[in-house]
């Protein structure tokens, strides 16, 4: 019978089909990080469980952690819980990269960069974003602690059938219009809950074209509207980013998973339950201006009237949203100051993000009164952006060079807004606090977050002169 | 896991869709390394604001939270879950449901009902006319009453069974524990290993 990648990957990984039940799946690599761990190993210890498979599982350091130092975690409440880690991962015989070492990370941004994200794999996290690993054509989601437990006692997990949907994007992405603005323009297309029950696979000529990077910021926001995981087929541009990297194959393992890897591919007669298609060749640079992934609007637009959604649910969101982002309806979008621009992230953290970041930066200044803060994805990145002297370019514009962390993207370590504060951010929520409380959040891309910089109003790079 | 049959209790409208998680418990009381006490951590941020619907003493005591579209959308924080739990909520209304926390609630005894958006509206001006009105929420035959008001709803048997039962997941998946071995032993030998 004919099958999509993402029935392929499933089908490869059943352990157990029960009538009435839901199939039992096997789960080739468990990331761990501080924030939704520590009450998982706990219930390991009531039970006296073990972690089943200790050599798939990987746990680092992100949420928490500050991006000015490497040494001291000041909130007394966070060293706790990066301690909790640091024992929890000794007590199981868990491989941990903390603070401080070379391959440390934000998660999403260190699995795939040790080349532990493979195609076919089923790779889960206490982390939504985990679907950003779809982006190799492995099916990858978040989970919570309860489940976090179950993977860490027994290596599966439980999973109802998903329904499937492709989103083609067909066309080609004009000069300046990234990955990021394609799927946030997927977002407000679709809303955030259009995805709901299903795992999506994202496909045609304009995703068939995006590196790796780009594919990883696609899949990234699939959770934003509501998708179980965000799939992308394997092709060259995966194996090639792959080869060489620490937990790549090697030798005839690699050809052997090559060989695999190109199998994984949805048959031409498979069916999908639904479909979304969309011409890239008619984006533009894409931001947000309400307070979830959904509300958003080409940069050259303006704020729309609450008044002009279809429904009373929308209209409601809509007018708290403008409210609480300070925000007047008509106002073009490009008129709108900043106070902080916050480029990193899982979703838009990875070199070529700051490379793009940093071609709009060179030989510019960030304007008088706007912070600027660069936070690579993980320690690795901020090494490789150093030996091509990013930094130097960030930091000559007048731009803070940090540590590799969550940072900005959630109020959980020092970095965040103050209440009132706006900002550019490559980051994938805007919810009301996420940045801080009382923070107001634009999702940009980095190319817009860059530009926007220098101008301190929202901008994409063709407004700098 | 709590056993979940029926539950009779006064209801609270909560007139908002997108609900997320980062909403039901800010990021900030996360760090916490323990399963319980995540009360006030319940909505923090909107419950400074005294016209917010929980601050309201005609709903006090509620432990039925009817909301709008995407309910728990973004985050998958379980301490989302833990809040709503240990705030005295039993059961959430919405006609959709982000996904992980879908998951999680059903995990945790908290049952999370999907009704059509005109029952919750139609729910929202029962409660707010009349906020002590009882609400039956019944597992077993799967269906919300309120009033002369009787609508069903969905959920798998799976599920519903876990809960109706009180139910571990672990200890229904080692039932399995020899297929789970025997699988092991036929992943690829380029599968892999990080330790």
């Amino acid at each position: 019978m004919s099958r999509t990648l993402a029935q392929k990957v499933w089908d490869a990984h059943v352990v157990s089909q029960t009538a009435g039940e839901p199939d039992l799946l096997y789960i080739d690599l468990h990331l761990l990080h501080e924030v939704t761990s520590p009450q998982a190993f706990d219930g390991l210890r009531l039970a006296g469980r073990s972690v089943r498979r200790p050599d798939l599982t990987i746990a680092t350091e992100d949420h928490n952690t500050p991006t000015d130092n490497l040494l001291t975690i000041s909130d007394p409440v966070s060293r706790t819980q990066i301690e909790t880690l640091r024992k929890n991962c000794a007590e199981f015989g868990v491989r941990l990269h903390p603070l401080g070492d070379p391959v440390q990370g934000v998660v999403h941004v260190m699995g795939p960069q040790q080349g532990l994200t493979q195609p076919g794999m089923t790779i889960v996290c206490g982390d939504s974003h985990t679907s950003t690993h779809g982006a190799f054509g492995a099916l990858a989601f978040g989970i919570g602690t309860s489940e976090v437990e179950h993977v860490l006692a027994t290596q599966t997990l439980p999973q109802g059938t998903p329904k499937q949907m492709a989103v083609t994007v067909t066309g080609e992405l004009p000069s300046g219009v990234t990955a990021k603005d394609l799927i946030l323009a997927l977002i407000t297309k679709v809303g955030t809950g259009g995805g709901r029950g299903y795992v999506v696979e994202y496909r045609g000529p304009a995703i068939e074209k995006l590196s790796m990077e780009g594919r990883m910021t696609v899949s990234n926001m699939s959770i934003e509207w509501g998708a179980k995981a965000g799939l992308i087929a394997p092709d060259e541009t995966t194996f090639a980013w792959l080869k060489g990297r620490p937990f790549a194959p090697q030798g005839a393992q690699w050809d052997e998973a090559v060989a695999y890897w190109r199998t994984l591919k949805t048959d031409d007669d498979a069916v999908f339950d639904a479909e979304v298609v969309i011409d890239a060749s008619t984006l533009t640079p894409f931001v947000t201006w309400g307070t979830n992934p959904g509300q958003g609007a080409p940069l050259s637009a303006s704020v729309p009237d609450p008044e002009s959604f279809a429904t009373e649910a929308d209209r409601a969101a809509a007018r708290r949203a403008v409210e609480y982002m300070g925000l007047t309806p008509g106002t073009a979008l490009k008129d709108v100051a900043v106070d902080v621009v916050f480029l990193g992230s899982c979703t838009n953290g990875r070199l070529e993000d700051l490379r793009a970041a940093a071609e709009v930066l060179r030989g510019r200044k960030v304007a008088s009164g706007v912070r600027m803060l660069v936070v690579p994805g993980s320690a690795q990145v901020r090494a490789e952006a150093e030996e091509e002297g990013l930094n130097e370019v960030f930091t000559a514009a007048g731009a803070e060079w940090r540590f590799a962390g969550c940072s900005m993207c959630l109020g959980m370590n020092p970095d965040t807004l103050k209440p009132g504060e706006r900002s550019a951010s490559t980051s994938n929520r805007n919810f009301e606090g996420r940045q801080g409380k009382g923070g107001r959040t634009h999702l940009v891309s980095p190319a817009v977050a860059a530009a926007t910089a220098v101008t301190g109003r929202l901008s994409a790079p063709a407004d700098l002169v | 896991m709590e056993k979940f049959t029926t539950h009779v209790g006064t209801a609270v409208p909560l007139r908002r869709s997108n609900v997320d998680t980062d909403q039901i418990i800010p990021a900030v009381y996360l760090k916490r390394v323990t399963r319980t006490g995540f009360e006030d951590g319940l909505f923090a941020a909107w419950r400074e604001d005294a016209s917010f619907v929980l601050n309201n003493p005609a709903y006090a005591g509620a432990t039925i939270l009817v909301a709008g579209e995407d309910f728990g959308t973004g985050s998958s924080r379980e301490h989302a879950v833990w809040a709503l739990n240990d705030y005295g909520f039993r059961v959430v209304i919405s006609p959709r449901f982000g996904d992980i926390f879908r998951g999680n609630s059903l995990k945790q005894g908290l049952l999370t009902v999907e009704l059509s958006q005109e029952a919750v509206e139609t729910l929202w001006d029962a409660i707010e006319k009349n906020p002590g009105a009882p609400v039956e929420v019944n597992l077993q035959a799967r269906e919300v009453r309120s009033g002369e008001h009787v609508w069903p709803f969905a959920m798998d048997d799976f599920s519903r069974w876990r809960l109706l039962e009180g139910l571990d997941d672990i200890g229904l998946t080692l039932r399995h524990a020899e297929a789970i071995t025997a699988f092991e032993a036929t992943r690829p030998s380029f599968a892999v290993l990080v330790s």
